[in-house]
């Protein structure tokens, strides 16, 4: 298959498609993280969630964006940054909250935390906090999907720092080799924990990692929703029609810090206010609606609303949910009698 | 005499040795410019320059490799694995290449390198940033794997692991990065600045390996500990007012087999302590040596409290973590048994 890979800004630029109540749905989704995961924040600074937290805010787009292509069915896997996705999936935030509280009614009985949750039913296979463990188990996925021949595509995501991770180009070379339905997300957001892309990769345009296996890739602007969803829409026909896998390059930023314990040093507040003030996703959007009149304010403000009691609805489950007991320790271990 | 934690004492010995020998390196994952998620190597790329204190992609098995390629060839390179918990994909270049080449190669190409990485719970990391792999490198005929349990020994092993002519695995407890930790995570935490072994030796001292620290003396039963455990070894030991002759490690493999059997043959009553999981830990290892080396002088049967055999949960860390109740269980099991 011949190779090709292309940066966004060298594509035709013709804007996206899209009516009110799909956008009006990618707001509500892309808000819902972020109020999410500002709440995180908080209980985490309150010493309610424990250990590593790892926030999705300013990522918003690539998942809600990727989900709006994905059909029922498809799979998602991700690494530790994970709650935006399993938000996007439709897991319960409640869910996912008791989960980074430790609290038994969470995803994985609280004994995963923020990086380890999964649905079966929402088709989420977690979750990894092994950088870049979960591409080569994405690949799987898709081999899987090809052998049942059950039409499903699997989406890989993972980081610009998992992307230097050797097991990602053993993946890379099956995953052609196989033509497997599996397209491979690179969330960049520019900073693998403190140390920046161009301190860490002899090449810097990671839509062209797959380029030496014959895997096409893309550059896409990871902070516009709809070009998200129409360059994933395009990976996932091209993986269903058993063209094999592709590789798209998000380009995104996360405003806060790598982890709750990041001294963000490598950085500089002006460059996160600039991404901020300048490109921020939910805002994009935002402006759109209000532009087309699709929504107003009062509108916006009902959602924010309606939203934040989600969340704190979500929060309240958390707290009153209580631990495990001590011998969950032992529970899903192995299978048991 | 200088006061320092657990974390200058490493960067200290790190310093020292890049002093001393331009052919020691340190790199790792955000080790360079951001100095260290736990702040080990915080200065030393100013210090010592981008060319010898640097960054790494994130790729395990790369870096292990580099490194075992950079001593073949005549450098002392000091990698960092950022957690324990990502060794993995650098496992078959510790166990394949580095611990063989001098076999391998009948003693013409060494690999005298060091890979620090801390270990252990504590810190809410749940299953991929709290586990103690420990046994898995011991098992590995051909490397030396060290663990200390304060900032003297922190130091002094580190630069002991680093002109060793051989490659060294040095484990470095995070729980114990900031203070002692005798396993109530109730109560205040420690600084190393009230411990008298937070004083740190400024300059070049080292720490033999195969030298266990006698922590305690006593006739009443041994404690054969390492890492975090040695300090709710010590605090159990008091709570059950027992005579205990306690022993920090310090060197697993290789391991001072010779102070352990002088302790067990005069107690006669051996316990056993690791966080990690129980199965095929290094408990059992020892476990074995005891039993080779002091059979007839036991008066009972050899005990262990280890961690569950399950992954470390992120909620409920503290009933998996083997703290001070069941070190106490495990101390009136032997005192009680005849």
């Amino acid at each position: 298959m011949a190779t090709s890979t292309k940066k966004a800004s060298t594509k035709k630029k013709t804007a996206p498609k899209t009516n009110k109540d799909e956008l009006i749905s990618y707001y509500r989704d892309m808000l819902l993280i972020r109020r999410f995961e500002e709440k995180a924040g908080q209980l985490y600074g309150m010493g309610q969630i424990a250990g590593f937290c790892h926030l999705y805010i300013g990522q918003e787009a690539v998942v809600v964006g990727c989900r709006a292509a994905m059909k029922e069915g498809d799979q998602m896997i991700t690494g530790y940054r994970d709650h935006g996705h399993m938000l996007a999936c439709g897991m319960e935030p409640r869910g996912v909250m008791a989960e980074l509280t430790g609290r038994i009614d969470g995803y994985s009985r609280g004994k995963g935390g923020s990086m380890h949750m999964f649905s079966t039913d929402k088709k989420f296979y977690g979750g990894h906090g092994i950088v870049g463990a979960q591409v080569s188990l994405g690949a799987g996925l898709g081999f899987a999907n090809k052998y049942l021949d059950n039409n499903a595509v699997s989406l890989a995501f993972f980081g610009d720092g998992a992307a230097n991770q050797g097991q990602v180009y053993e993946t890379f070379n099956m995953a052609n080799l196989w033509d497997l339905p599996v397209v491979f997300v690179i969330e960049n957001n520019q900073y693998a924990m403190g140390t920046s892309v161009e301190r860490a990769s002899a090449q810097v345009e990671l839509y062209k990692r797959g380029e030496s296996f014959g895997i096409e890739g893309h550059q896409v602007d990871g902070m516009n929703v709809l070009e998200v969803r129409d360059a994933t829409q395009m990976a996932i026909d091209h993986a269903r029609a058993g063209k094999g896998p592709m590789v798209l390059e998000m380009k995104t930023y996360r405003y806060r810090g790598h982890s709750m314990s990041d001294p963000a040093k490598y950085r500089t507040r002006d460059e996160v206010n600039e991404v901020r003030g300048m490109r921020d996703p939910i805002d994009a959007v935002k402006d759109i609606m209000i532009k087309k009149k699709w929504i107003d304010l009062d509108g916006l403000k009902d959602l924010d609303k309606e939203i934040k009691a989600t969340v704190a609805e979500a929060v309240d489950f958390a707290q009153n949910s209580p631990e495990p007991e001590p011998f969950e320790l032992y529970t899903d271990v192995l299978l048991e009698d | 005499m200088p006061q320092m934690n657990m974390i200058e004492a490493i960067r200290d010995a790190l310093d020292v040795k890049m002093g001393q020998d331009k052919d020691v390196l340190v790199f790792g994952e955000d080790v360079g410019y951001f100095g260290g998620v736990f702040r080990c190597t915080a200065g030393l790329q100013e210090k010592h320059g981008l060319h010898r204190c640097f960054d790494t992609p994130i790729s395990e098995g790369g870096i292990v490799g580099i490194a075992v390629g950079m001593a073949a060839n005549g450098l002392r390179p000091v990698a960092e694995i950022q957690f324990a918990d990502y060794i993995y994909p650098g496992y078959d270049q510790i166990a394949s290449e580095a611990a063989r080449l001098r076999y391998r190669s009948n003693g013409d190409f060494t690999a005298p390198l060091t890979i620090r990485t801390p270990v252990g719970g504590g810190i809410y990391g749940g299953t991929t940033h709290s586990q103690s792999p420990e046994s898995l490198f011991t098992h590995i005929a051909g490397l030396k794997t060290v663990i200390p349990s304060n900032p003297y020994d922190a130091k002094g092993l580190l630069i002991q692991a680093i002109e060793d002519n051989d490659p060294v695995l040095f484990l470095e407890p995070k729980r114990l990065y900031n203070g002692p930790f005798d396993g109530d995570p109730h109560k205040p935490a420690v600084s190393w600045a009230k411990h008298e072994l937070g004083d740190v030796p400024a300059g070049h001292y080292t720490v033999p390996f195969e030298s266990a620290r006698k922590v305690a003396s006593g006739d009443d039963l041994t404690i054969l500990c390492y890492g975090t455990m040695v300090w709710v070894a010590e605090t159990s030991a008091k709570m059950m007012g027992v005579d205990a002759d306690i022993l920090d490690l310090r060197s697993l493999l290789p391991l001072d087999i010779d102070a352990i059997a002088e302790s067990v043959k005069r107690t006669g009553r051996c316990l056993i302590l690791h966080e990690a999981t129980r199965t095929s830990g290094f408990g059992a290892e020892l476990a074995a040596q005891v039993a080779e080396a002091c059979f007839y002088s036991l008066e009972v049967p050899i005990f262990r409290v280890t961690g569950w055999d399950t992954p470390y949960p992120h909620a409920q860390e503290w009933a998996y973590f083997p703290g001070q109740r069941r070190v106490c269980g495990g101390i009136r099991t032997i005192m009680e048994s005849q």
